[in-house]
Parts: C-alpha cells; sequence; structure tokens
C-alpha cells in the first residue's frame, strides 16, 4: 500500500533533495509545492500520510502552515517534519509544541529522513 | 574577491557611502535618546554593509574590517540587543569619522597613525558589543496575543512586531474570510492594498468551520496610520479590524480611542510623528559623480568660447557700421544675429556648468554637527548647534575649504564663546548654550553666520593685548571703538585665551581664518556684545569659476575689478574728496567711505583729472571706493592665479585673458577693502594712505 508526502519547500533545490530521499523509500508518492498557500488548498484534496515543511516561506510561515493542519481534523494525527536552514530554539520549541513530530536541520542526510519515515509511516 | 577597476572609483564611492552613512547617523542621533527610528537605523546599517562589501571587494581590509564591526554593532542596535547609548554614538560617529579618512588614504596608503585610531576604535567597539545590555522591557510580552496566536510566530515575525512597537505604531488583527479556491489572490491584493499605511506581519490560516470551501486568515499588521485609513485601505476584504490591546498594567489605557485619535500607545511619550518614523528613504540617487578638474577645464573652454563670441561681435559691429558698404553690412548683419545666439547658448552652457559645481553646504554643516558634539563634550559645555540654510549651494572647491575655518570658529565658541553650565546659570541663562550656523544667499555671494549666545568678546582684554604687542597707541587704544578692536582679533599671532585650549587647536588664530577666506576671495567680520555672545560673519562669493569683470584703466594700463564685488559707480569731482588723518574718503549719501587711488596703490604716475570715477566695491558690509580714471566696459574672464613667483602680490587676485588676446591683472576686492579696513593705524600701511 502507498503513502503519500506533502512537501513544501520555497528553495527548488532543497525541494528536489528532499522528494528524491522520500521516494527513495518504497511505495511512496510525493507531492511537493513551493508555496504555504498551495499546501492549503492541497491539504483537503489529497490524504496525506505525512507532511514536510520549511520554516521561512515568502507567503505562510511553517508554524502557522502546522497550525492549520493540526486543526484539520483529518490530519490532526499525521505526522509533520520541519526541515529548515537555520537552527532556531524557538521555532524549534514552537514547532513541536504546535505537533511537528520532528525538527531537521539541513543539511538532511538521505538514511536519516529514511529511517525517520519508516518509523512514522509504517509503525503509524 | 578582487576587482580590476581603478582604485579612484573605489575612493570615489567609498567616501560617498561613507558621507551618507555619517548623514544618516545624525539623524539617528538626532532622534535618539533611547528609541532610534528604525527606518534610519536600517539606513546607517545598509551604509556601513555596503561600505563592507565594497571595501572588501578592493581588498581594503582595514576599512572591510572597520566597516564589519560597525555593522555589526548597528545590526545589535537594529535587533534591539543594544541601546544606542552616548558612548554607542560616539563609538560609531568616529567609527564614520575613520571610515572617510580610511577611504581617503586607500590612495596614498594608510600612515601608522590611522592604523592605530582604528585599531583602537575597534578594540572599543567590541567592548560595546559584548556588554551584556539591559533591553528595555519586551513591549511584546504585554501585548496581548493569544497563546494560539502566539505559537505560530517566527523569530523573525516577533521581531517585526516588536519594531513596530518600537516605530510607536500599533499591531492591528484582522480576521478576514475568503474562498479556499482562491484565497492566494485575495490576500497579496490586500497586502499590496495595505502597503502605504502598515506592514502585515503575520497571517494565521485557520478552518472556516461552518463551510469547507473557505478558510480564515487572522493577520496580523503594524501600522501607524488611524483606523480610519487602514479600515479603508480593508475595506474591500470584508473582515473584522480591531486593534490588538496590550495587557492592563497599573492604569488602564483604552487603546481603541487612542488608536481611533491617532496617538500612540500609553508607555511611548514624546514620539515623533508616524510619517517621520517611516523616513522618507531616498530612492536610487539621480546625481553623477564628476571630478572637479573636468568641469574647470570645461569651464574654461566655455570662458575661451566666450573671447571668440566677443571678438565675433566686433567684427560684426565694425562691419555693420554706418559707412560700411551695403553687402559687407548684410553680411555682418547676419553674423551679428548668429553671435548674438551663440551668446544665448553660451550663456545656458555657462550656467549649466556653474550650477554643476554647486554643492549644498549641508555637506559641510552636517560634518560640523559631528564634530561640534565631541569637542562640546570634551569641553565640558552643554550644548545645541542648530543649523539653517544647509540647503544654500556654493562652488564646491569653496565649501571643501570651509570645514576648518568653520570648525576653527565653532571650536573658539565652544572654547570661549559658551561658558560653562554652572557660569551660564549665574548669568541667568539656559544651561545648554546656544550655536547658531546659518546661510543665506546675497546676490552673487552667501553669507555664512557663526553665532554663539556665550560671554562675548573681552573688549578690554583686546585692547590691552593690543598695546601689549604695540598694535595701538595708547591715545589709539582710547579712542578706538570697541568694532575696531574687535577687528584686531584677526591680526597675524594675536590671541586673548590666557590658555591656548587643546581644542582651540594648535594655537592657530583667527588670523589664520581670515586668510582661508580671502584666499576663496571672501571676508570675515565680527560683532559682539559682551554677556550676549559674539557673531562671525562670513562672505564669500558663490563661484570662483567665472565672474564677469569691470574693466577700467589706471594711468594707461588695464585692470578688471569683479563685477560681483561693485556696487556701484560715482563721477565726482576734486571737492567730492575728503582727507583726514592722511587718509582719503568720499561722502556717500551721508557716508564716508575710504577712498583708494590705484594709481597710488600700485605706484603709477598720476593721471591729472578733472572729474574721476570712482568704483564702489563691497563685501558683505564694507564699502571702499576705488579711483580709475577710465570705464572700459565689462568681459567675462576666468580668473586664473599668478605664477609661483607673482603669487604674494597685495591687491592682484590673478591674471585673465580679454578677447582681444589682452591679459589683464584681476584686483582682489576682498584683500583691498581688507587692508584698508584692518589696517591698525593711519601710516601704518604707507600703500595705502596719502602722505600729506
Amino acid at each position: 500500500m502507498g503513502y503519500k508526502v506533502l512537501i513544501v519547500e520555497d528553495s527548488e533545490a532543497s525541494r528536489d533533495y528532499l522528494a528524491t530521499a522520500v521516494t527513495s523509500f518504497d511505495g511512496v508518492e510525493v507531492v511537493t509545492t513551493d508555496r504555504g498557500f498551495e499546501a492549503l488548498k492541497l491539504l483537503p484534496l489529497h490524504r496525506f500520510d505525512l507532511i514536510i515543511t520549511d520554516i521561512q516561506m515568502p507567503d505562510i510561515n511553517g508554524l502557522e502552515l502546522i497550525n492549520f493542519v493540526k486543526k484539520n481534523p483529518n490530519y490532526r494525527h499525521t505526522p509533520l517534519f520541519i526541515v529548515t536552514a537555520e537552527g532556531r530554539e524557538q521555532d524549534r520549541a514552537r514547532g513541536l509544541a504546535l505537533g511537528a513530530a520532528e525538527y531537521l536541520v539541513k543539511p538532511v542526510k538521505v538514511e536519516d529522513l529514511v529511517g525517520l519515515l519508516r518509523r512514522y509511516l509504517e509503525l503509524a | 574577491m578582487s576587482t580590476d577597476r581603478p582604485l579612484s572609483d573605489f575612493v570615489a564611492e567609498a567616501v560617498e557611502t561613507a558621507e551618507a552613512l555619517g548623514r544618516e547617523l545624525l539623524r539617528l542621533d538626532a532622534s535618539a535618546d533611547g528609541e532610534p527610528s528604525p527606518a534610519i537605523l536600517n539606513a546607517v546599517f545598509r551604509h556601513a554593509h555596503s561600505l563592507k562589501g565594497l571595501a572588501a571587494l578592493y581588498g581594503q581590509a582595514t576599512m572591510a574590517d572597520l566597516a564589519h564591526t560597525t555593522e555589526d554593532l548597528l545590526d545589535r542596535l537594529r535587533l534591539g540587543r543594544l541601546r544606542l547609548r552616548e558612548p554607542v554614538v560616539d563609538a560609531l560617529s568616529e567609527a564614520v569619522e575613520l571610515l572617510q579618512r580610511l577611504a581617503v588614504a586607500a590612495e596614498s596608503g594608510l600612515d601608522a597613525h590611522l592604523q592605530t585610531a582604528v585599531d583602537t576604535l575597534l578594540s572599543r567597539v567590541h567592548q560595546l558589543a559584548q556588554v551584556p545590555e539591559r533591553v528595555s522591557p519586551d513591549l511584546l510580552q504585554r501585548l496581548e496575543l493569544s497563546p494560539d496566536v502566539r505559537g505560530v510566530l517566527t523569530e523573525y515575525e516577533e521581531h517585526r512586531l516588536r519594531e513596530t512597537l518600537r516605530r510607536r505604531a500599533l499591531v492591528w488583527r484582522f480576521s478576514v474570510r475568503w474562498p479556499l479556491e482562491d484565497f492566494d489572490k485575495h490576500l497579496p491584493a490586500l497586502v499590496e492594498r495595505l502597503a502605504p499605511y502598515g506592514e502585515v506581519i503575520a497571517t494565521l490560516p485557520g478552518h472556516a468551520v461552518d463551510d469547507p470551501t473557505a478558510i480564515c486568515f487572522e493577520l496580523l499588521i503594524g501600522s501607524a496610520a488611524g483606523e480610519e485609513r487602514l479600515a479603508a485601505a480593508l475595506a474591500p476584504d470584508r473582515g473584522a479590524l480591531s486593534v490588538v490591546p496590550f495587557r492592563k498594567r497599573r492604569s488602564r489605557v483604552d487603546l481603541a480611542q487612542l488608536a481611533g485619535r491617532q496617538e500612540r500607545p500609553a508607555e511611548v511619550e514624546a514620539a515623533p510623528p508616524a510619517a517621520e518614523v517611516e523616513g522618507p528613504l531616498r530612492g536610487s540617487s539621480r546625481t553623477v559623480r564628476v571630478d572637479i578638474e573636468r568641469l574647470d577645464e570645461m569651464m574654461n573652454a566655455v570662458g575661451e568660447l566666450r573671447l571668440i563670441a566677443a571678438n565675433l561681435q566686433r567684427l560684426a559691429d565694425g562691419a555693420t557700421a554706418p559707412g560700411v558698404l551695403q553687402l559687407p553690412r548684410a553680411f555682418g548683419a547676419d553674423l551679428l544675429k548668429d553671435q548674438r545666439q551663440m551668446a544665448r547658448r553660451l550663456d545656458a552652457l555657462q550656467s549649466g556648468l556653474l550650477a554643476a559645481r554647486m554643492v549644498p553646504l549641508d555637506q559641510v554643516f552636517e560634518r560640523l554637527q559631528r564634530l561640534v558634539r565631541r569637542v562640546a563634550r570634551e569641553a565640558g559645555k552643554e550644548l545645541e548647534l542648530l543649523t539653517r540654510g544647509g540647503d544654500v549651494e556654493l562652488d564646491k572647491l569653496i565649501v571643501e575649504q570651509l570645514s576648518d575655518p568653520l570648525m576653527h570658529l565653532l571650536r573658539n565658541a565652544i572654547d570661549h564663546g559658551i561658558e560653562t553650565p554652572a557660569e551660564r546659570e549665574k548669568a541667568a541663562k539656559t544651561r545648554r548654550g546656544r550655536l547658531t550656523l546659518t546661510a543665506r544667499p546675497s546676490g552673487a555671494h552667501v553669507v555664512i553666520e557663526v553665532r554663539d549666545d556665550g560671554r562675548g568678546v573681552n573688549t578690554a582684554r583686546v585692547r590691552e593685548v593690543a598695546l601689549e604687542r604695540g598694535l595701538l597707541t595708547p591715545e589709539q587704544a582710547a579712542d578706538a571703538s570697541p568694532r575696531s578692536l574687535h577687528r584686531l582679533l584677526f591680526t597675524p599671532g594675536f590671541s586673548t585665551a590666557r590658555s591656548i585650549s587643546s581644542l582651540s587647536g594648535r594655537g592657530v588664530g583667527l588670523d589664520v581664518v581670515h586668510t582661508n577666506l580671502a584666499r576663496l576671495s571672501g571676508v570675515i567680520d565680527v560683532e559682539s556684545v559682551s554677556g550676549l555672545g559674539t557673531c562671525f560673519r562670513l562672505t564669500l562669493p558663490l563661484t570662483l569659476a567665472m565672474v564677469r569683470g569691470l574693466i577700467v584703466r589706471v594711468s594707461g594700463r588695464t585692470y578688471a575689478i569683479p563685477l560681483n564685488g561693485v556696487v556701484e559707480i560715482l563721477a565726482l569731482g576734486p571737492e567730492a574728496v575728503h582727507t583726514r588723518g592722511g587718509r582719503e574718503s568720499i561722502l556717500v549719501r551721508g557716508t564716508a567711505l575710504p577712498l583708494v587711488r590705484l594709481a597710488r596703490l600700485f605706484r603709477l604716475p598720476e593721471v591729472e583729472l578733472q572729474r574721476r570715477n570712482v568704483v564702489v566695491v563691497g563685501l558683505a558690509q564694507e564699502r571702499l571706493g576705488l579711483a580709475v580714471d577710465e570705464l572700459l566696459g565689462q568681459a567675462d574672464m576666468v580668473t586664473k592665479p599668478l605664477g609661483e613667483r607673482l603669487a604674494r602680490v597685495e591687491g592682484i587676485a590673478g591674471v585673465a585673458d580679454l578677447g582681444n588676446r589682452r591679459t589683464v591683472l584681476v584686483l582682489d576686492v576682498a584683500a583691498l577693502i581688507g587692508e584698508a579696513l584692518h589696517a591698525p593705524g593711519p601710516g601704518a600701511d604707507a600703500r595705502l594712505a596719502l602722505p600729506e
């Protein structure tokens, strides 16, 4: 059975990297977007099993997205990863408090990410 | 990183950036006392930042280092991690000064002295940056935001909110709902409409409980505009606008009411008006840097064209004269027409070039502001410097050479004029002294006044010193008016200061100021009232580049008198000349003016004449009559300095070419007036005095 993962990331290089890493996990379909707004629209159209988001984005920030996701009854239990370039303690604390499962600082190793996917997708 | 562009480009750009940095820093300082304007702070930061990049690009390590450290300090200020206190401002203004000097030194190379100054400042700045400062209480903590909202703010958004509060603006909440399918069109449109009035800091998406096809947004907006304007900008999107209140502290403040009246939050006192807060940040500059030497060359070319035009006119005039044959006359008429057109174009070109040489006095005024603040602090004086007329423009060459004389006068005023705060209070004056620096145009001149409200010139002391130095006889000293005594201050080596303050600098007196100004064809005058203050008045020509001259003949020789110094021309019989105390004077509308016979001044044989032409020249308040034999007319002239050997001929400013390849000497009106007025007593200067 397949999983659907949403990647929200405005940097193209980073997005491609993450998408490649995620698809290396068997049975995963990836949906990517470079904009938080687009993500808001995609949420009701799909049924994502996992969401990966950046924090600093031009339209809405990652924390706002997490807050929105977590308030949607359909996504209340969906694991959510933050992948960001700058490790800021406050953002991390807030992200986790909002219900993010992991806070990852770039560069993220492929095997680490795959390990986490296995843990959150297969054990879920 | 390195570049192949010439170093002169670097110097020009670096100097300009450093000056801009200095300007913004002054604005910052003026707005300081705690909370700096973020817009200005940002501007200062940006300039430091670009200076850093520029220096690095050109491999100017010392400068890059200093700019980087400065940028760092500014960043701390910007993020509110450091308060803008006096030592910080001092360090910053010193950094700006050093950056300017480093920029200039880039071509000549660093001297050890400058390097030491930079090193000292660097360590001071590092210290300042390291001292953990108690930042003002975090206003953000008192903003009544729900934990929900709080929880999704990034550090950056919090910073923007703090900035908003620091700017005395309010944080507003706007709740709005859009269709999910096109909210991403509505929201950016709203942000854009709002831009003139405020900043959308956070956009919180939320679910519309009753409608799955809609999405809610909670926007946090920072704005200093009133509710009315905000609401108008938001109107196309129907939503609820409210101000985010502060948590109550001691007294209750009705923020909604405050907001409606466009006032500021309670804890903010003496807030700057909102318009100023946003700070009109000038966009990209519309100026072009031109080497002044190039302008000089062009100006010379214009001067030569003028001469050709004058020759053409003579030719045309000759060809159209009565008696000349018809055909040549028609040719002459054509020639004249073309000549006039050419002259008109030349006028335009000339005034354009002159305008290009003009720069506002602000360039030097701003530098002085900074120095005055420092000097005052070192001297333990409390004072403010007010400047007016900084927009008055003068020839760049003059402006550049003005800062030394002006600083000298200001230092004098701070050291010797303005009393200590205690003394001032005793004299029933405000503790804080006041210096005013004013510039105003006056015909072809600009008058700059340096005024203080200090103790005034000690006239008695001036009289004493004049006697000690033998500048005046006891009789003269007794008779001398305060005004003529004050003029002695400009005599070389004259100083009444009991101890030469280190601040007044190198023991140089007002005579140097006087000489420096004379070199710019300017004059200086002083007025002082004991106990009330002193005013130095500098009168300077707008430009040194090209002037019209009045051509006169004296004993068969031709001289030019710059027309901007000519007040009027009189024809006088011998009865109009009075001789008193070995000096000649003429009476013009009831006022006696000193008369100088140019023939005698230049030791030429005098021509006997029934009526004599007297050219009254003037600078500032001073008038002087120059007796000449004949008036020959006017001409444009570019004055060039005399050669080295003749450089110091009194009364001659330089030499100019006239159209018909004649060269004339140009009189130095300022020097002539200075000689006539400042000569200590009768007979002291034989050249200007008439033997009985």
